[in-house]
């Protein structure tokens, strides 16, 4: 591959959170906190139908009733959730009709991001949607894709253009009385994105949602469902960066994939939100539903990279409800300075002859605490289930922290569970033993951890992982000790 | 290529070298030999620049070069090799990517242009003949599900791709079987050139019978005390180091 070796380098210099910009963009926003009449508010902003609204106070009505979950092994301040701006959109006159159309501060802002959409357009041919704060900005490639009968386009969008999509299958895999966020998130939501591909389609090109939190104080509740049709195919991609703030911002997305008979998706994410400084001061609260559903012969294959946020709590899940459906997680998760992750997936295996296999790499840092979470279940009637999990866990320092927290649950005899796990200290034998072959000692610790994940990476589309081993490299510059 | 003068290290407070003295011209293989505990491994590491190692005395001209003065990884590039007595795996990382991304880092330091992957592969497939090891190995994660002799052979193999002006062999033949032991023996001796120097750190004479010294030294209580031409190693896989030791005594 046109491996990264100099560009690595020259990324090296530039160690700091490099997307810790502000985006000068008048924004419109409403007050701050949360009660019906905001959320009347932001339902009425973005001209909703009343079942939508319906839908949004009824979650409302179900969070009061509910606790903020104590269960992860993290420690931080809880949110004042009436302290937070849930609707903030860079003003905008009209929708966009084209990219000329687009504020050329926006073009910037996602220059800087590496996702000018002209280059994406001409070199890549990844469709992208940008999400800033709670609007989606931009969509490329639409007309392209709708030829095909894709619909890729902003969760707002979906719901004026396909209201019977949309009514048919949210909340079907993540209910609003799901937890706590996914309450949270179902009553304020104000963005996302949605993708539609038609029985037998195979998306012809990677779909890819970039998620910005511009604005400070305000939280980002953003909804992605992605819904493939019988025998359709779709390759998803998202990443999420924020700017650099004193202040703990929360972000509390609901992703919900649905695979019908014999379909795929392939949902793949780089999360690179704002971590907080290096004495864990600021940062990204990342508390995150994504969950799927396969129904007979699909597949559902999670692959993430998690960098950023002070906090995360993510648990990408699958539901392997149809007979020989197929769920998988792939995971690095590194956590540096006072970063705290709890993070991990469910498997759910209800049909039959289902299948999953989870690779979990974690890597701590600095003061850091990093644990992997898992649930797999086989209920009564899922013959012949099958699982296999490896977690392992890579230390850097002596002051970090890795957790393994794997919880099976077996109803069925015929089921086979496989679970390995391993914790290894990086070690200075690895590190003096490039050094001695004239490798640098930042090479060395990218070489080593990207050997550690290379399972992981490997799942990645091409692009996203040349990006993935640079935020590597990056998150980890200087950790070992 | 290098001269040592009035070497002395320690480790955690602890003098391990003690004014040893060592000069190694271009072009000669020298065998340093000595009983358990004398500071060979010690030596090997120091001027490897492993850090747990303190320098309190003494120079280190590595072909005109002030060593002591360079980082470890600056040692490696300017011509440094060590072959470990335990050679480190790095799993998930392949041999030929860990072999590029240093052969890359030295040509960077001595301002040539990166080696084009053509080239690269084909110098593998070159070097690796030296030490008949199966290109198959080349693609394998470094080290890792090794055998004992895979790995020393993958060591010389590194050496070979490196091209390094003083390489040092750190009980290279431990856990060799005899095959094993010629065959790295071998590939030792086709990268001999005038150019060059080797120090083979050994506790046998057997590697010495294949790879033939100029000269043979005795490493005793940190400090070389005998030094001599390729029988003295005879000599001392006959009589044992009980007489040396001796000697010294009665200084």
């Amino acid at each position: 591959m046109g491996y990264t070796e100099n560009e690595l380098a020259k990324d090296l210099e530039n160690q700091e959170y490099k997307f810790g910009f502000v985006t000068n963009i008048e924004s419109d926003k409403a007050p701050k906190g949360l009660n019906e009449g905001i959320i009347r508010f932001i339902s009425a902003k973005k001209e909703e139908p009343e079942w939508l609204l319906d839908f949004r106070l009824k979650a409302f009505a179900l969070w009061k009733e509910m606790t903020e979950p104590e269960w992860a092994h993290v420690h931080y301040e809880k949110p004042d959730f009436q302290d937070i701006t849930y609707y903030s959109a860079p003003k905008q006159t009209k929708k966009y009709e084209s990219w000329d159309d687009v504020d050329p501060e926006m073009k910037e802002t996602m220059a800087k991001l590496g996702i000018s959409m002209e280059e994406q357009q001409r070199l890549t041919g990844v469709a992208v949607d940008f999400v800033m704060d709670s609007v989606s900005v931009a969509t490329s490639f639409k007309s392209k894709l709708a030829e095909l009968g894709i619909v890729f386009c902003s969760f707002s969008e979906a719901v004026k253009e396909h209201p019977e999509l949309v009514r048919k299958y949210m909340g079907t895999v993540v209910p609003m009385t799901d937890n706590f966020y996914a309450a949270l998130n179902s009553a304020v939501f104000t963005d996302g994105s949605f993708c539609y591909i038609p029985s037998g389609v195979r998306c012809p090109m990677e779909l890819s949602t970039y998620f910005r939190i511009n604005e400070g104080g305000t939280g980002q509740f953003e909804r992605t469902l992605v819904v493939a049709d019988q025998g359709a195919y779709v390759s998803y991609l998202e990443g999420c960066t924020a700017p650099q703030r004193d202040e703990n911002q929360l972000h509390a997305a609901v992703v919900e994939l649905i695979a019908l008979d014999d379909a795929e998706i392939k949902y793949s994410t780089v999360q690179n939100w704002y971590p907080g400084d290096k004495e864990g001061k600021g940062g990204i609260y990342n508390f995150v539903t994504k969950r799927g559903l396969c129904e007979r012969n699909a597949k559902i294959s999670w692959t993430q990279v998690e960098t950023g946020s002070a906090v995360t709590w993510k648990y990408p899940s699958c539901v392997l409800k149809g007979d020989n459906s197929i769920g998988e997680f792939y995971s690095v998760a590194v956590t540096n300075n006072y970063q705290q992750a709890d993070t991990g997936t469910k498997m759910i295996h209800l049909g039959k002859n289902t299948k999953s296999t989870i690779i979990s790499k974690g890597i701590s840092a600095g003061k850091s605490q990093n644990s992997y979470r898992g649930l797999v279940q086989i209920h009564k009637n899922a013959d012949n289930a099958r699982n296999f999990s490896q977690c392992d866990s890579l230390l850097m320092t002596d002051e970090c922290g890795a957790h393994t927290f794997p919880y099976i649950e077996c109803k069925n005899s015929s089921a086979k569970i496989e679970h390995e796990a391993t914790t290894s200290k990086i070690g200075e034998d690895q590190i003096f033993y490039c050094l001695q072959r004239g490798i640098s000692e930042e090479k060395a610790i990218s070489l080593i951890v990207n050997g550690y994940c290379k399972e992981v990476l490997n799942q990645l589309p091409m692009e996203f992982a040349v990006e993935a081993q640079k935020l590597l490299a990056i998150s980890l510059e200087g950790s070992v000790g | 290529m290098i001269t040592i003068k009035n070497l002395h290290a320690s480790i955690d407070g602890k003098e391990i070298l003690k004014g040893l003295n060592l000069e190694v011209p271009a072009g000669q293989v020298h065998a340093i030999m000595g009983p358990n505990g004398a500071g060979k491994s010690t030596l090997a590491s120091v001027l490897a620049g492993r850090e747990d190692y303190e320098v309190t005395d003494g120079t280190v001209d590595f072909d005109g070069v002030d060593l002591l003065e360079l980082s470890t990884e600056d040692r490696a590039r300017e011509g440094m090799f060590l072959a470990f007595q335990y050679p480190v795996e790095i799993p998930g990382v392949s041999n030929v990517n860990f072999l590029r991304t240093a052969l890359n880092e030295i040509r960077e330091y001595k301002g040539q242009e990166a080696i084009s992957a053509k080239d690269f592969m084909a110098m593998v497939r070159e070097k690796s003949a030296i030490v008949e090891l199966d290109a198959k190995l080349a693609s394998r994660a470094v080290n890792e599900g090794f055998s004992g002799g895979e790995k020393k052979r993958n060591e010389i193999f590194q050496m070979a791709m490196l091209e390094p002006k003083l390489a040092i062999l750190d009980e290279t033949d431990s856990g060799l079987d005899i095959d094993a032991l010629r065959i790295v023996a071998n590939g030792v001796n086709k990268l001999r050139s005038e150019k060059n120097a080797t120090i083979v750190i050994t506790h046998y004479q057997r590697l010495l019978d294949y790879i033939v010294p100029d000269v043979v030294h005795v490493l005793y209580n940190g400090r070389i005390v005998k030094s001599g031409p390729k029988e003295l190693a005879l000599e001392l896989e006959e009589k044992g180091y009980d007489w040396i030791k001796a000697e010294q005594e009665a200084k």
